[in-house]
């Protein structure tokens, strides 16, 4: 209990320092990192989902889109304040979730991965469609205001960074404590035998179900700061409803180790800073195209870290290394 | 056009998108039944089919059936690579560990092919006349040649499950897969073999479909859920349910395409969705 108050205080040193380290170019640093800071929270949603349920999405990005198009909607073409549009767009991506969860987490893994893989190409069609002239088609919606809690506004980047931290310190925070309770006990539990897990009296699908729109909402409450921060106050919908999208949120999830938050934040913020590395890589050569490589790159990633974290023949390679090196001789 | 020619068109082509979703459906049951996955990278072998037969016949200009052969041999040892390398070091893994090693090798193949071109390529359709008359519609050559091959593929693929020992074994394993490996059959042959045939099914598939539509980099995820919504339809690890399926879903599409204008894609998954509400199992589902 006590070395995690002190993790979580150097976490939050960690947040409230890094600003200064960036003397040149602050904006374009600190916008990079406060999307990070969102994506942070998505992917703590769907490790909740992946890493602890043992379910997996691979439409993810339809219940961010889901967030920031419903706000974004209500703030620029009903002038809503963007405080009050909070609710209806987590609600949104929520009752997407629920509507898909009720039949297909009675079902295998698969039903889920490939329903969810689905919506995200509907919820993509249709903002490209723009039915009723109100997503704006594939151009997207701009001009969308900041936010505004309270009067604390994030129309510059250093509040916005703030601001988007706080939120994810204390969702990381709140999310870790829902992780160590009964019901992430349950999660777990499930994950490792559904069976075992029903007999011992819980009810295996409503577990599954709630974190389900749970990690659907956080990703909905992570799509409506997206669309509501700087520097682009901008959604479309290859921006945050695309295939490759999910598969980021996917690949965040893995690349920090399933089953724990603190993998979960890191995976987001590296990845997040993964197209910015590519970027100086690609300026040593003008023909390298580094969107593709980034998702090259996710694909690698992938396979690698399951087949080293899963495969039975490294693992016990792995440990055999481990208990050589700890009878080897001291000297 | 009188409104009986035009439903006629429309059961025409929605039959010929049907047999190629039909043949990818086929893929993914597959290599479902023999190993328990879902691969993720079923519209890619279909997409790698059609670009190596484009490359084969614009570039060095080979005739269409050599260039065929090719295309299948590379997207086949392309297929047992993948077996070999991703699939078989995690076999007892946990579904979403599968999931997730599919989903990479897609992305994965799909990154490359966005490396080497983002064009789009066709090339000439399959020998023949372009046009036959049925009835007072008109059907393209290249539709006849769809049909046509997904005909012989199904029965070839009928017979080999059903007549050769090899098939049998394949169909063992799907059953269950400890009692195959205590009765002397080699579960993880079986499985490099699942993944090959699969991979041919796609680039079949691919070849067949590009003289109509054209093929690009980023075509076989769709595809490839297309024919994932058909296996869905007719019934998870269902063979004739995936030609069924296949089938109806072409149909539906087709015609769900003239009420709903625009959302065409979202046709086929709104279906998976509904399936998946009101029967789960599929129409020849076993429940």
């Amino acid at each position: 209990m006590k070395s995690q108050a002190i993790r979580y205080t150097v976490l939050l040193a960690v947040i409230i320092i890094l600003p200064f380290f960036f003397k040149n170019e602050l904006s374009y640093y600190l916008a990079i990192l406060s999307i990070a800071g969102i994506y942070a929270i998505a992917v703590i949603g769907l490790n909740l989902l992946m890493g602890y349920a043992g379910q997996i999405s691979l439409g993810h990005a339809a219940f961010f889109a889901a967030g920031a198009y419903t706000s974004a909607i209500l703030t620029t073409q009903f002038s809503i304040s963007p405080l009050l549009s909070l609710l209806p767009a987590i609600m949104v991506s929520g009752g997407l979730a629920f509507l898909i969860g009720i039949p297909t987490l009675k079902l295998k893994e698969h039903y889920l991965a490939m329903a969810t893989l689905g919506i995200g190409l509907i919820i993509h069609a249709i903002l490209r469609a723009n039915p009723f002239d109100i997503t704006g088609g594939p151009g997207g919606i701009p001009n969308i205001p900041p936010l505004n809690f309270l009067g604390l506004v994030t129309d510059n980047d250093i509040t916005q960074y703030y601001f988007i931290w706080a939120l994810t310190f204390i969702i990381f925070i709140l999310s870790n404590n829902l992780v160590n309770s009964r019901f992430g006990r349950a999660l777990l539990a499930i994950h490792k035998s559904e069976v075992v897990t029903n007999v011992l009296g819980v009810n295996t699908y409503r577990c599954k179900l709630k974190t389900f729109v749970l990690s659907a909402v956080y990703a909905g409450f992570a799509g409506y700061l997206y669309a509501h921060s700087s520097p682009l106050f901008y959604v479309n919908p290859d921006d945050v409803c695309h295939f490759v999208f999910s598969i980021k949120l996917v690949t965040m999830v893995v690349v920090g180790g399933m089953n724990t938050m603190w993998g979960a934040l890191l995976g987001a913020v590296s990845l997040a800073v993964l197209p910015e590395l590519l970027r100086v890589l690609g300026s040593f050569s003008p023909s390298l195209n580094t969107s593709d490589l980034e998702m090259a790159l996710y694909g690698i990633i992938l396979i690698l870290v399951m087949i080293f974290t899963q495969s039975q023949k490294i693992k016990q390679a792995l440990s055999h290394l481990i208990i050589k090196e700890r009878n080897a001789p001291v000297v | 056009m009188s409104l009986s020619d035009t439903i006629v068109q429309y059961i025409l082509s929605g039959l010929t998108i049907g047999s190629i979703y039909a043949l990818v459906a086929l893929g993914y049951n597959i290599i479902y039944n023999t190993t328990g996955i879902i691969n993720f990278a079923q519209g890619e072998f279909l997409m790698l089919g059609g670009m190596f037969m484009a490359a084969c016949c614009n570039i060095y200009h080979l005739p269409l059936p050599i260039g065929a052969l090719i295309s299948i041999g590379l997207v086949v040892i392309i297929g047992l690579l993948i077996e070999r390398i991703a699939i078989r070091p995690v076999k007892d893994a946990n579904i979403v560990t599968l999931i997730i090693i599919t989903i990479g090798v897609s992305i994965f193949i799909k990154a490359c092919a966005a490396f080497v071109t983002k064009d789009s390529f066709t090339f000439q359709s399959f020998p023949g006349p372009d046009y036959i008359k049925v009835s007072t519609a008109t059907l393209s050559v290249q539709s006849l040649w769809i049909m046509g091959v997904a005909c012989i593929i199904m029965i070839c693929l009928s017979i080999f499950f059903r007549r050769t020992v090899m098939g049998k074994a394949m169909r063992a394993c799907s059953i269950n897969r400890e009692a195959a490996h205590i009765v002397g059959i080699d579960v993880d042959r079986m499985s490099l073999l699942s993944f090959g045939l699969s991979a041919l099914m796609g680039a079949v598939a691919g070849i067949m479909v590009t003289p109509t539509t054209q093929i690009s980099w980023n075509r076989g995820t769709e595809l490839g859920l297309k024919g994932f919504c058909a296996v869905i339809l007719g019934g998870l690890g269902s063979g004739p349910g995936a030609i069924l399926g296949g089938i109806s879903l072409g149909l539906l599409e087709t015609f769900g395409n003239i009420v709903f204008s625009g959302y065409k894609d979202a046709i086929a998954f709104s279906i998976l969705l509904i399936v998946l509400y009101l029967r789960p199992q599929g129409i020849i589902g076993r429940g």
